[in-house]
């Protein structure tokens, strides 16, 4: 138990203390999960509850977009089909939401599977235009059954998983921990370095002896069912799924957020929802300045990507830590010389070197 | 109904050609998917509206006014927003996005969310193959070929043309040959907005006019692109033609229809892709390295 304990004291100061931005990351899952032991506000936990719930739909928005370059502008068929499917499968047959929002993350599974097969031959620009239809076909068949889906109204009186606040605020952040964790950890793994390989070059992937098409549909199916998640987490907790899951809308923004925070991270959308979300909610809830929220919300993205085109994640990242010229491990960035290998990380460049153009 | 059909879809198609030749024209040129684009057709409606209605200016000066002050906005955008961004296609795309909703809540923020109707600016109608045929849908059509041999004449007849023309073929080649692709660039991007602001001033008497009514010809100005095959004049006018026929087939002669039109056009556009995965009239993709 000691040894345990000391162990993990070690892996702390030697692994994550280190480097700021994970110690950033450290900060922010204690205070993820201890927020409401210190501040119990119903209104600030519902707004959090729903931006871990966001968080989850835009780190599966990055491991498709930002990983294979599959740009999807359609992503919200999968919110959509999670909300749908959960809600349908509990109101109409009684099922208790526990096990629905599985069934949710299965159909959107599915659809990622299928969405996956039928964009195989398209990229580019053709793969997100041509993925903005999905949702919405799946609205115009909503609309078009009102009897079965409930029309513009959505299907509504949905059970919630919980009853106290905290306990739904726990499920959200317990599952958002979990889901990008594991996304984060199957990016980093070696699945990950081939989407890389995939989105950099297709064809010197496949002369690799790798099989992308099988790749690029798993990874549309594994992306589809993180985002049913998400979905059905959404609809059992506003109690309503409702045609806005599947709208341009809620795809443009997953679109935004992910780009905002820095594609190919995971880390950078989730940062990104836990800033923008709130700050618009916040916005709409001071009297005179709510009506102008989202042209705040435009504004300040606009303003942000004139500073920082490639996101914010990787423009924070590259202020708070180097990159070691020799063995390529990340440092902090007041180090002089590499922790790992102690190659040095700041040469002097005097002004007649950098004259003659060295390095 | 069959008449219904065809002058509908006629008419509809001319509105969607001139959205989707506009959009096509600026993805060749400057490789930019202008989410924006409808949202200057949005905006022109609402100038038209503007002049006509609140300061009373005739139907002809209001029209141009507002396709002028909208397409010089456009330019304005490019320079402030567009331009700092143009080598990270990713951050464009959003900046696209985010510029439509600026455009979206302001005008929502001046002018409120209801519908805002503009008098009709011809009235009567004609009788053609036993349909009434209103003269503002007949205007639509004139305004729409008008303008569609315009940007032909302009693309094939003039120099500006030429140099459009060289450059959606290929950048590089023709910034060695000495053009100004910045310049041309800029010229593209006016030329479209100017394409989609007519199409938004001439259907603003027909439709309501609203802060979100950029996003359902947004859609299916999309698929009409992706369908005729992104960057190409003649797949954008041809799609237009397909899908708005599409729509009126769907809308006339299937119960329920007004609400499976987007889908069945989206739908058809997705068929295509199956099939022919670089759209009807698009170039095969070169594997870039």
């Amino acid at each position: 138990m000691k040894y345990w304990l000391r162990r993990a004291g070690a892996e702390l100061r030697n692994e994550v203390l280190v480097l700021p931005s994970r110690t950033l990351v450290l900060l922010w899952v204690v205070a993820v999960l201890a927020l409401p032991l210190v501040y119990g506000d119903a209104y600030v936990l519902r707004i959090l509850t729903m931006t871990c719930i966001f968080a989850i739909f835009a780190a599966s928005w990055d491991l498709l977009a930002g990983y294979t370059g599959q740009v999807n502008f359609g992503h919200a068929l999968f919110f959509g089909a999670g909300a749908y499917t959960s809600g349908l499968l509990s109101l109409k047959l009684g099922l208790s939401p526990w096990l629905t929002i599985w069934a949710g993350a299965a159909v959107a599974l599915a659809l990622g599977f299928l969405v996956g097969y039928l964009c195989l031959r398209l990229r580019g620009s053709y793969l997100s235009l041509a993925t903005l239809a999905f949702p919405l076909i799946a609205l115009g068949l909503l609309f078009a059954f009102p009897d079965f889906s409930g029309g513009e109204l959505g299907i509504s009186g949905l059970r919630r998983l919980m009853v106290t606040p905290v306990a739904n605020y726990y499920v959200a952040a317990i599952s958002m921990l979990a889901i990008v964790f594991g996304l984060w950890l199957l990016a980093d793994s070696k699945f990950g370095i081939v989407l890389h390989a995939i989105r950099d070059d297709e064809v010197a992937a496949r002369a690799s002896g790798i099989n992308t098409l099988q790749y690029k549909m798993t990874v549309f199916a594994i992306a589809g069912a993180a985002a049913g998640f998400a979905g059905a987490l959404f609809a059992h907790y506003l109690r309503v799924a409702g045609p806005s899951t599947l709208e341009v809308a809620l795809s443009f923004q997953v679109v935004i957020w992910g780009i905002f925070g820095g594609v190919a991270t995971i880390y950078g959308p989730v940062a990104a929802v836990f800033i923008l979300y709130p700050l618009t909610e916040w916005l709409g809830s001071i009297p005179g300045v709510g009506e102008l929220r989202l042209l705040i919300f435009a504004v300040i993205v606009l303003l942000v990507l004139l500073f920082m085109p490639r996101g914010l994640a990787p423009w924070v990242r590259d202020k708070i830590e180097t990159q070691c010229p020799r063995c390529k491990q990340r440092n902090g960035s007041w180090k002089i010389v590499c922790r790992l290998c102690g190659a040095a990380l700041q040469t002097q460049v005097t002004r007649a070197q950098r004259l003659v153009g060295h390095q | 109904m069959l008449q219904d059909i065809l002058v509908t879809g006629l008419v509809n198609g001319g509105v969607y050609a001139l959205l989707a030749i506009g959009f096509s024209l600026i993805f060749g040129v400057a490789r930019i998917v202008n989410i924006a684009h409808t949202a200057f057709y949005m905006l022109a409606a609402y100038c038209f509206y503007t002049l006509l209605v609140k300061t009373g200016l005739g139907y002809l000066l209001s029209g141009l006014i507002s396709v002028g002050a909208v397409t010089l906005l456009s330019v304005v955008c490019y320079r402030l927003v567009i331009e700092p961004v143009r080598e990270h296609e990713a951050a464009v795309l959003i900046a696209t996005i985010a510029l439509a909703l600026v455009f979206q809540e302001l005008m929502l923020y001046t002018f409120g969310g209801h519908f805002l109707g503009i008098p009709s600016t011809l009235d009567g109608s004609v009788r053609f193959l036993g349909v009434s045929i209103p003269y503002q849908r007949l205007l639509i059509l004139v305004v729409a070929g008008a303008m569609l041999v315009l940007v032909w004449f302009v693309l094939y007849h003039t120099r500006l043309g030429l140099a459009i023309r060289a450059t959606a073929n290929d950048l590089e080649v023709a910034n060695l040959m000495g053009m100004n692709v910045h310049r041309v660039a800029m010229a593209t991007v006016a030329i479209s907005v100017a394409l989609a602001a007519v199409a938004g001033v001439v259907v603003a008497p027909v439709y309501v006019v609203d802060p979100f009514m950029w996003l359902a010809p947004l859609v299916t100005m999309l698929a009409i692109v992706v369908l005729g095959g992104l960057g190409s004049m003649k797949g954008s006018l041809i799609g237009a033609l397909i899908i708005g026929y599409v729509e009126a087939i769907t809308v006339f002669a299937v119960p329920a229809g007004a609400y499976l039109k987007g889908a069945v056009a989206l739908l058809i556009m997705v068929i295509v892709l199956l099939a022919r995965p670089e759209g009807l009239f698009g170039v095969a993709f070169e594997e870039e390295r």
